[in-house]
């Protein structure tokens, strides 16, 4: 439904996005996950025919984004990331102005928004400004819906929003996905992407990765563990001077700690924070999850780029 | 010391009732996270703690002063970052330190020792005049935050101070948050990764502009029978009954 080879697009010397490729298959559910001013927004706008790539190819639902701009603009539904409504008009108002720009009707495609329209009829006449922001959600997302798209693509949709709407939010995409609409979403929320069929980690206009969630995670080159006490700021600063640790950062209530040494196990390690002092410390063994292999996989980016630009690598 | 005191705190909007007689206290160097629902009245709340907005009625105090008598007093106690807004984009790294010394008060003589001493810890000395929307996000967010605490508050109010920034970078900012509050300055903090709720001294919950939970997020875990504080906020969040503007 999406295919994208070598799309590159500058700001002036900013590198918005390098070199990207990548496909996305019908019905199926497409992360880009990254932090802001990764290069997510720059993508969307290039694959909804807004914005002109400097190099590369792009079609959509089969449609050059270039040659067939018009065909793509009538088949995709885009949600940009930030509010995109008309504040002065009614909730019910701006449904039927995006119907009516798209040559069709409320009821035409009703089944398609039932679920999530239902939420928001009580404050049908309610001016689209004066909507909670999760409602503000919702309704954009049925205008982006109301003409039935092949593919629809959903910028940020979550950000800023709370944990229990932003659940919600992903159980109406999976209805979606089931009604066969291939959806693409952005997300800086790592632990959305294990909602997604397949993710693309994006960092600095590059994506480090594409793989399912699943495939992520087992390929996370080193062994991690979980460290636990009752002293966490030190604990973090100390794990940090071991030899042998790559990586320790703190992850709610415990530390994800990466070892190089295969030698370091957990057993290792909880001796060596005894004899420093720290008692009471549980140390396990754990399975990285997305955030994990983000951070590492941007770490090691970082760390080849520095080296290629002081010239140790030839 | 208790460095934030809200005793029934309200405030009604006409018949809506944002913030429903919330009571809580917060100690000295306490990092404070304060969660809640889109909508269940956390940002009515801090605007009534920073001195903004007048309690319908209840009282508080932040730093010794009366939030509705010392407003003034309040606003030169505190320091404030939000996601949204915390730097002027258009001016430089140094610029936008100088001025919010300025706006807040800190003696002249003072500034550039203090600033010198801030580049040099955030290593930003070769970024001093840039301007700051050339700046990642990442590093925008730690200036801000440092410019926040750059008059010495008493407490320091960070409103979702991490929304979209990297996951390094996020973790980075918690342990400048972590050094702040060993420093003796105190985080009231909102925020919607539930992961960094792990992160505060104490928790508290807001449902319908009510404090439905306030406790160690360890305790909060116990009571709730939960894993993660995820699970909790979701419990909680899911009585919300009421729908806002």
């Amino acid at each position: 439904m999406v295919e994208v080879l070598g799309v590159r697009k500058n700001y002036g010397k900013v590198r918005a996005l390098e070199d990207i490729s990548f496909q996305v298959g019908r019905g199926e559910i497409f992360g880009i996950i990254g932090p802001d001013g990764a290069g997510k927004t720059t993508l969307f706008r290039i694959l909804t025919t807004l914005l002109l790539a400097d190099a590369g190819e792009a079609r959509v639902d089969g449609f050059d984004v270039v040659k067939g701009y018009r065909d793509i603009r009538a088949r995709v539904g885009y949600m940009p990331g930030k509010f995109s409504l008309y504040q002065d008009l009614t909730v019910q108002e701006n449904l039927e102005f995006f119907a009516t720009v798209f040559g069709t009707t409320i009821d035409a495609n009703y089944h398609l928004i039932q679920d999530i329209y239902d939420q928001l009829k009580a404050f049908r006449n309610r001016r689209a400004g004066k909507l909670s922001g999760g409602m503000k959600q919702k309704l954009a997302l049925c205008c982006a819906l109301i003409h039935k798209p092949e593919v629809l693509f959903l910028d940020e949709p979550t950000t800023g929003v709370d944990p229990v709407s932003r659940k919600e939010f992903w159980e109406m995409l999976k209805r979606l996905k089931d009604q066969g609409i291939t959806i693409l979403v952005s997300t800086p929320y790592m632990d959305e992407a294990v909602l997604c069929d397949r993710i693309a980690l994006i960092q600095r206009g590059r994506f480090l990765r594409i793989d399912s969630p699943r495939n992520l995670v087992a390929q996370y080159p080193v062994q991690l563990l979980s460290v636990r006490g009752p002293s966490m700021f030190t604990l973090l600063r100390e794990l940090r001077m071991i030899r042998g640790i790559r990586s320790c950062y703190a992850f709610g209530d415990s530390h994800h700690v990466a070892v190089d040494d295969p030698l370091l196990g957990a057993e290792t390690l909880s001796g060596k924070l005894l004899a420093l002092g720290h008692e009471g410390v549980e140390v396990k063994r754990i399975q990285a999850n997305v955030e994990d292999c983000f951070m590492d996989l941007s770490s090691m980016e970082q760390s080849s780029k520095e080296l290629s630009s002081t010239g140790a690598v030839s | 010391m208790r460095v934030i005191v809200a005793e029934n705190l309200t405030k009604r909007f006409g018949h809506f009732t944002a913030v429903d007689s919330a009571s809580f206290q917060v100690g000295q160097g306490e990092i404070f996270g304060f969660l809640g629902a889109n909508g269940a009245g956390k940002t009515t709340a801090m605007r009534m703690l920073c001195g903004l907005s007048k309690p319908s009625s209840g009282r508080g105090t932040v730093a010794g002063f009366d939030i509705e008598r010392k407003p003034e007093k309040v606003k030169a106690s505190i320091g404030y970052m939000s996601q949204k807004f915390a730097l002027y984009e258009d001016l430089t790294v140094r610029e936008n330190i100088r001025l919010y010394a300025g706006i807040y008060g800190v003696p002249g003589k003072l500034i550039a020792p203090r600033t010198d001493d801030l580049l040099r810890r955030l290593g930003f000395r070769e970024e001093r005049n840039t301007l700051v929307k050339a700046l990642p996000l990442g590093w925008k967010q730690k200036l801000a935050f440092s410019v926040a605490i750059f008059h010495d508050p008493k407490v320091v109010f960070l409103d979702e101070p991490t929304g979209g920034v990297d996951p390094a970078a996020r973790r980075q900012f918690w342990e400048m948050i972590y050094e702040a509050a060993h420093g003796g300055i105190t985080a009231f903090v909102t925020t919607h990764y539930m992961d960094e709720a792990e992160y505060c001294d104490r928790v508290s919950i807001m449902v319908d502009g009510r404090i439905e939970a306030l406790d160690t997020p360890q305790n909060l875990k116990a009571r709730y029978g939960s894993e993660s504080m995820d699970q909790v906020f979701t419990q909680l969040a899911r009585k919300a009954t009421r729908e806002v503007e």
